[in-house]
């Protein structure tokens, strides 16, 4: 027992003691040394590291831009809609869920399954959207039975509020879900899978504008993902207010006056362009597509026969018939080979060789001067005039007044129409002109084609004597502190050179039309306004697809989709012409009884607008 | 029959700093485990063990630890058996079969062995040391002692086990001294055992050791831990995130929160400076049991001081080491401050046996 202490005394055990005490202060030191170097020399990095670990971005969509027509009124808006959505890490069991849900909801458990899985990609912290839109009673019933369906959450969320039911449909265009392709262009960078842009017309031509700034919520996470807390919240900003050229009430007035009729309208301001209003008929509610549109809703519009999708007035082109007449008097006004006294005897049909081309009234109509041509429609005068003048003079001038090239339409989908010349046909057909075929074009049929925005365009041109103009839709973007963000100006696309005395004689044979006896648009006259206008009734193209269906039809009628488009070109008022409309009235059968009529509705709304407005001035 | 100067030779020191190094890992695991919820809360827990291990160190300190001088063979022997049993019949988790359970709670019997190569070393050294060294030719049975267990260990596998066990015996040998010729021999013969052993190591354990020398290799699979645990301890900075304000371990971010890398937590909560008031106070406790051992009363006492400190030192080390990304990540949780039983039971039977020591240096 002596040796014990002596072991502990022995110089070298003593030694091993310092030894290992200057060890583990050494160990000691060099963990002091590591935590420094990590929470004192890269404190700044691993900081940052510990805040991205447990930070994350979550957008929140922002409400799109209003739409408002010439006069400040409302024309499309923003509303909350409620969206029943799941967050994945919060779900139990998921095949009770959808069970329960399908029922409160009312649709198939695959329909859920389905949305489902197109939301696979999204992280785990953003919900997958199951239903879109969905009533304040399921709203309510998800609230109350909240407890047991574990993971759903009800967001709100700003969609489309269309609120003229549709009747600028084709103006405004609609949204639809973005797709992979669209995500994959650099327009659309911004943007992540599932967001809605526009697709057609004025909601994709300005979606930059509309589309707003998404507002950012930096939330808190777990190692999960799982959603924690909000740590900060950057609120979306909606996108700029649109103002458009159109005045509700005229679009109202058009879109009534057609009843059950297919077609298009269009009517604009002949000093600015401006468009006032333009209704394609029959139309769609943009409202099926802003929580995505059903297959078999799609379908329906895709496949209808009176093309609901299609906007007429840009891309819908017909045989302008009689509307084409003006054309041919002022090219041969301004050629020399006519004077205004030029007279045709009209006995009820024209001959070149065989062929033998009919009045469209059998009788004749005799002695026939340019207005009497004009007032009464008679073909034989314009036949021979336009025979002499020859399709080249023709061709130029009808394009010069806006015909057979697109005239500038500013949204997309516009068409050009047709206006054949010899070199047209050369081309087209690598055949030659044959003179009867001028004889058809001088009454706007054969190859002449003509959409509504171009015959009141060129209508337009004749009311203010020459100035092509190109039509405005878009007055203005601005944005929410009132600054001007976007104003086309007006733009005057060429002005034309004719003789006054040819815009005189034009002019009065067009206000007979509508004013004097035995004119052909009596239909469109009115008492307060002196309207000057010209109607058309354009023969249809039989095509081969149509004839199957044609035989159910009933024996004793021609066939729907035989019938003559009504047509219907008009200005007023005829003294100091302030508007000029063109309107179409698919297989309408006669201009003047069918398409007269809502001329006539859009100019009488024009006027009415106008004197209340000057009223509430005088008031003032 | 009982002795009043044992009462005045009570090691307090001893105890308080325990307590206190204790106390602040009970406060560190309510910060760690506050967004658990268990019927009863792990700090709750850890504390009971706790109690329960201050009970086993004052029970330990009643008798003579010169009693377990000739009971160290039995301890050995017994322990040795229960790691054949684990091989034989014991319970395998996470691809490592290393527990008996016993109904009641899971026993580590590697845990066990730790205590019983301390008191074997202790009783074997005790009796041969000599002032001059051993030699190689008298190293052997000692080393036959030791090969036993650590092989069973590394069977399990239980690598970090294993390494301790080989420490805790070196730290002793050192005690007891080498001849210079034979310290050569041994590092030969270690660095040797290591070119070897990396060829016989499990996947997963040279998985870890590749992780460690390059952790952002593979920042969600195995470099994970380390990675996380890095950025709780260096987002800490010099003061800390405060109390419960840790994001990485509030979050879940950081794995093992609550045992291997509690050191992490509190790193990210109390900072450098929390870092370094808690490393002073294990560099107390190492050296004031290094105090104990140079004044124990015999060889035997002097060498049992040695073997719990270095058991404690080599875990304290190994451990922070890990968590900071000195060391591979090998599983050894920090003595009084990791969250478990078996750690808690085992580091309170060597201070038990440090108290019995320190309590009975008066010879009488």
């Amino acid at each position: 027992m002596v040796l014990d202490i002596k072991w502990a005394e022995l110089p070298i055990v003593r030694k091993r003691f310092l030894i290992s005490s200057a060890f583990v202060g050494l160990v000691f030191l060099l963990l002091l040394l590591r935590l420094w170097y990590l929470q004192v020399v890269n404190y700044d990095e691993f900081l940052e590291r510990s805040v991205r670990n447990r930070t994350r971005v979550l957008s929140l969509e922002a409400p799109r831009g209003p739409v408002y027509d010439r006069n400040g009124q409302l024309l499309v808006d923003n509303r909350p809609s409620f969206q029943i959505s799941v967050m994945r890490q919060d779900i139990e069991n998921r095949e009770l869920l959808f069970t329960r849900l399908a029922e409160i909801l009312d649709v198939d458990v695959e329909e859920l399954e389905k949305r489902w899985n197109a939301g696979k990609g999204f992280p785990i912290y953003r919900p997958v959207p199951l239903a879109t839109d969905v009533s304040w009673d399921i709203m309510e019933k998800i609230q109350e039975q909240g407890g047991d369906l574990p993971g759903v959450l009800t967001e709100v969320r700003p969609i489309r509020d269309y609120l003229d039911q549709g009747i600028s449909a084709h103006l405004i265009g609609y949204l639809g879900e973005i797709t992979e392709d669209e995500l994959g262009q650099e327009e659309f960078s911004g943007y992540r899978a599932g967001d809605f842009v526009g697709k057609t017309a004025l909601e994709r031509s300005y979606e930059e504008y509309l589309r707003g700034t998404k507002g950012t919520r930096l939330v808190e996470v777990d190692v999960k993902g799982k959603l924690l807390r909000q740590l900060q919240m950057d609120p979306p900003r909606p996108g700029n207010r649109v103002y458009l050229t159109i005045d509700e009430n005229l679009q109202r007035a058009a879109d009534e006056a057609f009843g059950d009729e297919s077609g298009a309208a269009v009517a604009i301001d002949v000093h600015s362009g401006d468009v006032l209003a333009m209704v394609s008929r029959p139309t769609f509610n943009p409202a099926l597509f802003v929580t995505g549109i059903g297959s078999d809703q799609w379908t329906e519009l895709a496949l209808n026969k009176r093309h609901p999708l299609q906007n007429k007035v840009v891309a819908g082109q017909y045989p302008p018939g009689s509307t084409f007449k003006m054309i041919v008097a002022l090219a041969a006004l301004r050629d020399g080979m006519i004077t205004a006294g030029k007279t045709v005897d009209c006995e009820g049909d024209f001959t070149i060789g065989e062929a033998r081309y009919r009045c469209w009234k059998k009788d004749g109509h005799g002695e026939t001067d340019l207005k009497k041509a004009l007032r009464e429609s008679c073909d034989v005068w314009f036949y021979q005039v336009g025979l002499e003048l020859g399709i080249d003079k023709l061709s130029a001038a009808a394009k010069e007044l806006g015909l057979g090239g697109v005239v500038g339409y500013p949204l997309p989908g516009e068409r050009g129409g047709v206006i054949p010349s010899q070199e047209w046909k050369r081309q087209r057909f690598n055949k030659p002109w044959y003179a009867g075929e001028t004889v058809i074009a001088s009454i706007g049929q054969g190859f002449v084609l003509a959409t509504p925005l171009q015959l009141a365009v060129m209508t337009a041109a004749i009311a203010n004597r020459g100035t092509v103009l190109k039509p405005r839709v878009i007055d203005r973007v601005e944005d929410w502190e009132g600054n001007l963000l976007v104003e086309p100006g007006v733009e005057v696309v060429r002005q034309v050179d004719y003789p006054e005395k040819a815009w005189d004689v034009v002019q009065e044979g067009m206000v007979a039309v509508v004013n004097e006896p035995h004119g052909t648009g009596r239909a469109a006259e009115l008492e307060d306004v002196l309207v000057a206008g010209k109607s058309g009734t354009s023969q249809v193209v039989r095509r081969k697809s149509d004839e199957e269906e044609e035989e159910e039809e009933d024996d004793n009628e021609t066939p729907y989709r035989l019938r003559p488009h009504a047509l219907f070109v008009a200005y007023a008022p005829a003294d100091n012409p302030e508007i000029a409309v063109a309107v179409v009235v698919e297989h309408g059968q006669s201009g003047g009884r069918a398409a007269g009529p809502v001329a006539k509705a859009i100019i009488e709304s024009y006027m009415a607008g106008k004197k209340s407005s000057e009223e509430q001035v005088g008031n003032n | 029959m009982f002795d009043r100067r044992l009462v005045m030779n009570f090691d307090w020191v001893l105890l308080l700093t325990v307590v206190a190094l204790a106390g602040l890992g009970i406060l560190n695991l309510y910060s760690a485990t506050a967004s658990w919820h268990a019927a009863t809360p792990i700090y709750l827990k850890q504390a009971l063990w706790l109690g329960g291990g201050l009970g086993i160190a004052l029970t330990i300190c009643l008798f003579d630890y010169r009693h377990l001088e000739y009971l160290a063979v039995h301890v050995y022997l017994v322990s040795s058996a229960l790691l054949v049993i684990v091989m034989v019949m014991g319970k395998t988790s996470m691809g490592a079969t290393r527990w008996i359970d016993l109904g009641v709670f899971n026993l580590q019997p590697s845990e066990v062995v730790k205590i019983a190569v301390v008191l074997l070393f202790a009783k074997i050294f005790a009796e041969t040391a000599h002032p001059s060294g051993f030699g190689l030719g008298e190293l052997w049975k000692p080393a036959l002692w030791l090969a036993v267990p650590v092989l069973l260990i590394l069977k399990q596998p239980d690598l970090g086990t294993a390494v301790m066990v080989v420490a805790v015996a070196g730290s002793m040998l050192f005690f007891a001294g080498l001849k210079r010729g034979t310290i050569l021999i041994l590092v030969v013969l270690g660095l040797l055992t290591m070119v070897a052993g990396w060829f016989g190591l499990h996947d997963y354990q040279r998985a870890r050791v590749m992780t460690f020398l390059n952790p952002e290799a593979d920042p969600l699979g195995s470099g994970y831990h380390i990675i996380q645990s890095k950025i709780a301890v260096g987002s800490g900075g010099f003061l800390g995130k405060g109390f419960l304000q840790g994001t990485q371990s509030q979050l879940s971010f950081l794995p093992e929160r609550h045992t291997d890398f509690a050191f992490s937590v509190f790193a990210e909560e109390w900072g450098f400076a929390g870092g370094l008031f808690l490393l002073s106070g294990y560099i107390f406790l190492i050296v004031w049991g290094l105090y104990v051992a140079r004044r124990a009363a015999d060889r035997f006492g002097l060498f049992l001081a040695v073997g719990v400190t270095a058991m404690i030192f080599w875990h304290i080390v190994v451990n922070l080491g890990m968590v900071i990304g000195l060391l591979p990540v090998v599983g050894v949780p920090l003595p009084l401050f990791s969250y478990g039983g078996t750690s808690m039971v085992t580091t309170m039977i060597g201070v038990g046996l440090l108290m019995n020591v320190s309590m009975r240096r008066f010879k009488f």
